[in-house]
Protein backbone atom coordinates (compact mmCIF):
# COMPACT_ATOMS: atom_id res chain seq x y z
CA UNK A 1 0.00 0.00 0.00
CA UNK A 2 1.34 3.42 -0.91
CA UNK A 3 1.19 6.13 1.71
CA UNK A 4 2.63 9.60 1.30
CA UNK A 5 4.84 10.58 4.23
CA UNK A 6 5.70 14.30 4.51
CA UNK A 7 9.14 14.87 6.01
CA UNK A 8 10.04 18.06 7.94
CA UNK A 9 13.15 20.04 6.97
CA UNK A 10 15.21 18.83 9.92
CA UNK A 11 14.71 15.15 8.99
CA UNK A 12 15.40 15.56 5.27
CA UNK A 13 19.02 14.64 5.89
CA UNK A 14 17.65 11.09 6.16
CA UNK A 15 15.67 11.26 2.91
CA UNK A 16 18.28 12.77 0.63
CA UNK A 17 16.51 16.12 0.83
CA UNK A 18 13.12 14.74 -0.22
CA UNK A 19 10.11 16.55 1.25
CA UNK A 20 7.91 13.50 0.85
CA UNK A 21 8.59 9.80 0.57
CA UNK A 22 6.42 6.76 -0.03
CA UNK A 23 5.56 4.58 2.91
CA UNK A 24 3.97 1.19 3.32
CA UNK A 25 2.13 -0.53 6.12
CA UNK A 26 -1.23 -1.07 7.76
CA UNK A 27 -0.46 0.93 10.89
CA UNK A 28 1.63 3.99 11.65
CA UNK A 29 4.09 1.74 13.44
CA UNK A 30 4.57 -0.33 10.28
CA UNK A 31 4.94 2.78 8.15
CA UNK A 32 7.72 4.01 10.46
CA UNK A 33 9.46 0.61 10.32
CA UNK A 34 9.28 0.76 6.54
CA UNK A 35 10.70 4.30 6.61
CA UNK A 36 13.57 3.06 8.76
CA UNK A 37 14.35 0.32 6.20
CA UNK A 38 14.79 2.94 3.48
CA UNK A 39 16.14 5.81 5.60
CA UNK A 40 18.13 4.31 8.48
CA UNK A 41 18.19 6.43 11.62
CA UNK A 42 14.91 8.23 11.07
CA UNK A 43 12.93 5.98 13.43
CA UNK A 44 15.00 7.03 16.42
CA UNK A 45 14.09 10.64 15.76
CA UNK A 46 10.38 9.83 15.93
CA UNK A 47 10.15 7.15 18.58
CA UNK A 48 11.62 6.68 22.03
CA UNK A 49 11.42 3.90 24.57
CA UNK A 50 8.76 4.44 27.23
CA UNK A 51 8.26 1.72 29.83
CA UNK A 52 10.04 -0.74 27.60
CA UNK A 53 7.87 0.01 24.59
CA UNK A 54 8.29 2.36 21.69
CA UNK A 55 6.16 5.48 21.71
CA UNK A 56 6.13 8.71 19.76
CA UNK A 57 8.47 11.32 21.14
CA UNK A 58 6.77 14.01 23.16
CA UNK A 59 7.86 16.80 20.82
CA UNK A 60 7.10 15.09 17.54
CA UNK A 61 3.65 15.51 16.03
CA UNK A 62 2.34 12.99 13.54
CA UNK A 63 -0.90 13.41 11.64
CA UNK A 64 -2.72 10.86 9.51
CA UNK A 65 -5.07 12.60 7.08
CA UNK A 66 -4.82 15.76 9.22
CA UNK A 67 -5.73 13.97 12.46
CA UNK A 68 -3.22 14.13 15.32
CA UNK A 69 -2.45 10.45 15.95
CA UNK A 70 -2.39 11.05 19.72
CA UNK A 71 -6.18 10.99 19.44
CA UNK A 72 -6.49 8.12 16.97
CA UNK A 73 -4.47 5.34 18.58
CA UNK A 74 -0.89 6.58 18.39
CA UNK A 75 1.51 4.18 16.70
CA UNK A 76 -1.38 1.72 16.26
CA UNK A 77 -3.34 4.16 14.09
CA UNK A 78 -4.56 2.39 10.95
CA UNK A 79 -3.43 3.65 7.61
CA UNK A 80 -4.41 2.59 4.13
CA UNK A 81 -3.57 3.19 0.53
CA UNK A 82 -3.72 6.84 -0.41
CA UNK A 83 -3.46 8.15 3.14
CA UNK A 84 -1.12 10.98 3.98
CA UNK A 85 1.15 10.99 7.01
CA UNK A 86 2.61 14.34 8.08
CA UNK A 87 5.51 14.56 10.55
CA UNK A 88 6.11 17.92 12.25
CA UNK A 89 8.42 18.62 15.16
CA UNK A 90 6.72 20.69 17.84
CA UNK A 91 7.53 24.38 17.77
CA UNK A 92 8.14 24.82 21.45
CA UNK A 93 10.55 26.12 24.05
CA UNK A 94 10.57 28.68 26.78
CA UNK A 95 12.69 30.16 29.50
CA UNK A 96 12.73 26.72 31.04
CA UNK A 97 11.19 25.53 34.27
CA UNK A 98 12.62 22.43 35.90
CA UNK A 99 9.33 20.74 35.04
CA UNK A 100 9.97 21.08 31.33
CA UNK A 101 13.65 20.32 31.35
CA UNK A 102 13.61 16.53 31.52
CA UNK A 103 11.52 16.20 28.36
CA UNK A 104 12.97 19.16 26.57
CA UNK A 105 14.84 17.47 23.78
CA UNK A 106 13.01 16.08 20.86
CA UNK A 107 16.07 15.07 18.90
CA UNK A 108 18.24 13.33 21.42
CA UNK A 109 20.20 10.22 20.60
CA UNK A 110 18.10 7.35 19.40
CA UNK A 111 17.02 4.96 22.08
CA UNK A 112 15.52 2.29 19.86
CA UNK B 1 22.07 38.78 9.99
CA UNK B 2 18.31 39.07 10.33
CA UNK B 3 16.77 41.74 8.13
CA UNK B 4 13.26 42.56 9.26
CA UNK B 5 10.94 45.43 8.42
CA UNK B 6 9.78 47.87 11.06
CA UNK B 7 6.09 46.86 10.91
CA UNK B 8 6.87 43.19 11.51
CA UNK B 9 9.33 44.06 14.28
CA UNK B 10 6.66 46.19 15.94
CA UNK B 11 4.05 43.42 15.56
CA UNK B 12 6.29 40.89 17.31
CA UNK B 13 6.99 43.32 20.17
CA UNK B 14 3.28 44.17 20.50
CA UNK B 15 2.37 40.48 20.67
CA UNK B 16 5.00 39.84 23.35
CA UNK B 17 3.76 42.78 25.45
CA UNK B 18 0.13 41.78 25.02
CA UNK B 19 0.65 38.21 26.23
CA UNK B 20 2.98 39.12 29.11
CA UNK B 21 3.39 37.51 31.68
CA UNK B 22 2.82 34.42 29.52
CA UNK B 23 5.23 33.71 26.72
CA UNK B 24 4.07 34.78 23.28
CA UNK B 25 5.07 32.90 20.12
CA UNK B 26 4.69 32.87 16.38
CA UNK B 27 6.45 32.87 13.05
CA UNK B 28 7.16 35.22 10.20
CA UNK B 29 6.85 33.24 7.00
CA UNK B 30 8.59 34.08 3.77
CA UNK B 31 9.20 32.57 0.34
CA UNK B 32 11.27 29.39 0.63
CA UNK B 33 14.98 30.11 0.29
CA UNK B 34 14.45 33.90 0.24
CA UNK B 35 15.45 34.62 3.85
CA UNK B 36 12.86 37.43 3.71
CA UNK B 37 10.40 37.44 6.61
CA UNK B 38 7.19 38.82 5.10
CA UNK B 39 4.03 37.31 6.54
CA UNK B 40 3.53 37.80 10.28
CA UNK B 41 1.67 34.87 11.87
CA UNK B 42 1.09 35.15 15.62
CA UNK B 43 0.33 31.77 17.19
CA UNK B 44 -1.51 30.79 20.34
CA UNK B 45 0.75 29.51 23.11
CA UNK B 46 -1.09 26.28 23.89
CA UNK B 47 0.88 26.01 27.14
CA UNK B 48 -0.35 29.47 28.30
CA UNK B 49 2.65 29.61 30.57
CA UNK B 50 5.18 32.18 31.75
CA UNK B 51 7.98 29.61 31.33
CA UNK B 52 7.01 27.51 28.31
CA UNK B 53 5.49 27.85 24.88
CA UNK B 54 4.22 25.36 22.37
CA UNK B 55 2.22 25.87 19.19
CA UNK B 56 -1.09 24.02 19.41
CA UNK B 57 -0.68 20.81 17.34
CA UNK B 58 -3.77 21.53 15.24
CA UNK B 59 -2.67 25.11 14.55
CA UNK B 60 0.82 23.83 13.79
CA UNK B 61 -0.47 21.53 11.05
CA UNK B 62 -2.63 24.34 9.63
CA UNK B 63 0.34 26.70 9.61
CA UNK B 64 2.62 24.27 7.79
CA UNK B 65 -0.02 23.28 5.24
CA UNK B 66 -0.66 26.96 4.57
CA UNK B 67 3.05 27.73 4.18
CA UNK B 68 3.44 24.69 1.94
CA UNK B 69 0.61 25.86 -0.32
CA UNK B 70 2.21 29.31 -0.58
CA UNK B 71 5.76 28.02 -1.13
CA UNK B 72 6.85 29.51 2.18
CA UNK B 73 8.95 28.48 5.14
CA UNK B 74 9.25 29.89 8.66
CA UNK B 75 11.96 32.52 8.19
CA UNK B 76 11.56 33.73 11.77
CA UNK B 77 10.38 31.71 14.76
CA UNK B 78 9.83 34.08 17.66
CA UNK B 79 8.89 33.83 21.31
CA UNK B 80 9.18 35.90 24.43
CA UNK B 81 10.85 35.41 27.76
CA UNK B 82 8.93 37.30 30.40
CA UNK B 83 11.24 37.14 33.41
CA UNK B 84 14.65 36.36 31.92
CA UNK B 85 16.95 37.71 29.25
CA UNK B 86 16.35 37.31 25.52
CA UNK B 87 18.78 34.44 25.19
CA UNK B 88 17.87 30.84 24.22
CA UNK B 89 17.34 28.62 27.23
CA UNK B 90 18.39 24.98 27.32
CA UNK B 91 14.79 24.14 26.48
CA UNK B 92 14.87 26.46 23.48
CA UNK B 93 18.09 24.93 22.24
CA UNK B 94 16.97 21.34 22.78
CA UNK B 95 13.71 21.87 20.91
CA UNK B 96 14.89 24.06 18.06
CA UNK B 97 13.91 22.15 14.95
CA UNK B 98 14.07 24.65 12.09
CA UNK B 99 17.69 24.82 10.94
CA UNK B 100 16.88 27.54 8.38
CA UNK B 101 15.03 29.84 10.79
CA UNK B 102 16.12 32.93 12.64
CA UNK B 103 15.11 32.36 16.25
CA UNK B 104 13.99 35.71 17.64
CA UNK B 105 13.72 36.21 21.38
CA UNK B 106 12.03 39.19 22.97
CA UNK B 107 12.31 39.84 26.68
CA UNK B 108 9.47 41.72 28.31
CA UNK B 109 10.95 41.49 31.81
CA UNK B 110 11.63 45.26 32.02
CA UNK B 111 8.25 46.76 31.17
CA UNK B 112 5.79 43.86 30.93
CA UNK B 113 2.56 44.95 29.24
CA UNK B 114 3.54 48.63 29.36
CA UNK B 115 5.21 50.79 26.78
CA UNK B 116 8.97 50.87 26.89
CA UNK B 117 11.91 49.22 25.20
CA UNK B 118 12.35 45.46 25.03
CA UNK B 119 15.32 43.26 24.36
CA UNK B 120 14.96 41.95 20.78
CA UNK B 121 17.68 39.50 19.71
CA UNK B 122 18.10 36.91 17.00
CA UNK B 123 19.95 33.60 16.83
CA UNK B 124 20.66 30.64 14.65
CA UNK B 125 20.23 27.37 16.53
CA UNK B 126 21.64 24.39 14.66
CA UNK B 127 22.48 21.01 16.18
CA UNK B 128 22.42 22.49 19.65
CA UNK B 129 24.78 25.32 18.75
CA UNK B 130 23.63 28.92 19.28
CA UNK B 131 25.00 31.77 17.20
CA UNK B 132 23.74 35.28 17.86
CA UNK B 133 23.34 37.50 14.82
CA UNK B 134 22.80 41.16 14.13
CA UNK B 135 19.24 42.43 13.72
CA UNK B 136 18.76 45.03 11.01
CA UNK B 137 15.38 46.78 11.07
CA UNK B 138 14.57 48.15 7.65
CA UNK B 139 11.90 50.70 6.93
CA UNK B 140 9.74 49.16 4.27
CA UNK B 141 6.12 48.20 4.00
CA UNK B 142 5.26 44.74 5.26
CA UNK B 143 4.05 42.59 2.44
CA UNK B 144 0.52 41.58 3.22
CA UNK B 145 -0.40 38.16 1.96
Amino acid sequence: MAIEVRIPTILRTYTGGEKAVTGEGATLSEVIDHLEDNHPGIKGRLIEAKDGEGDLRRFVNVYVNDEDVRFTGGLGTSVSDGDQVVVLPAVAGGCGSTRARHTAQWAQTATL
Amino acid sequence: MLKIDQATYDAIVAHAKQDHPDEACGVVAGPEGSDRPGRFVPMVNAARSPTFYEFDPVDLLGLYKDMDARGEEPVVVYHSHTATEAYPSRTDIGLASEPNAHYVLVSTREHGNSAGPVEFRSYRIIDGEVTEEEVSVVDEARSQA
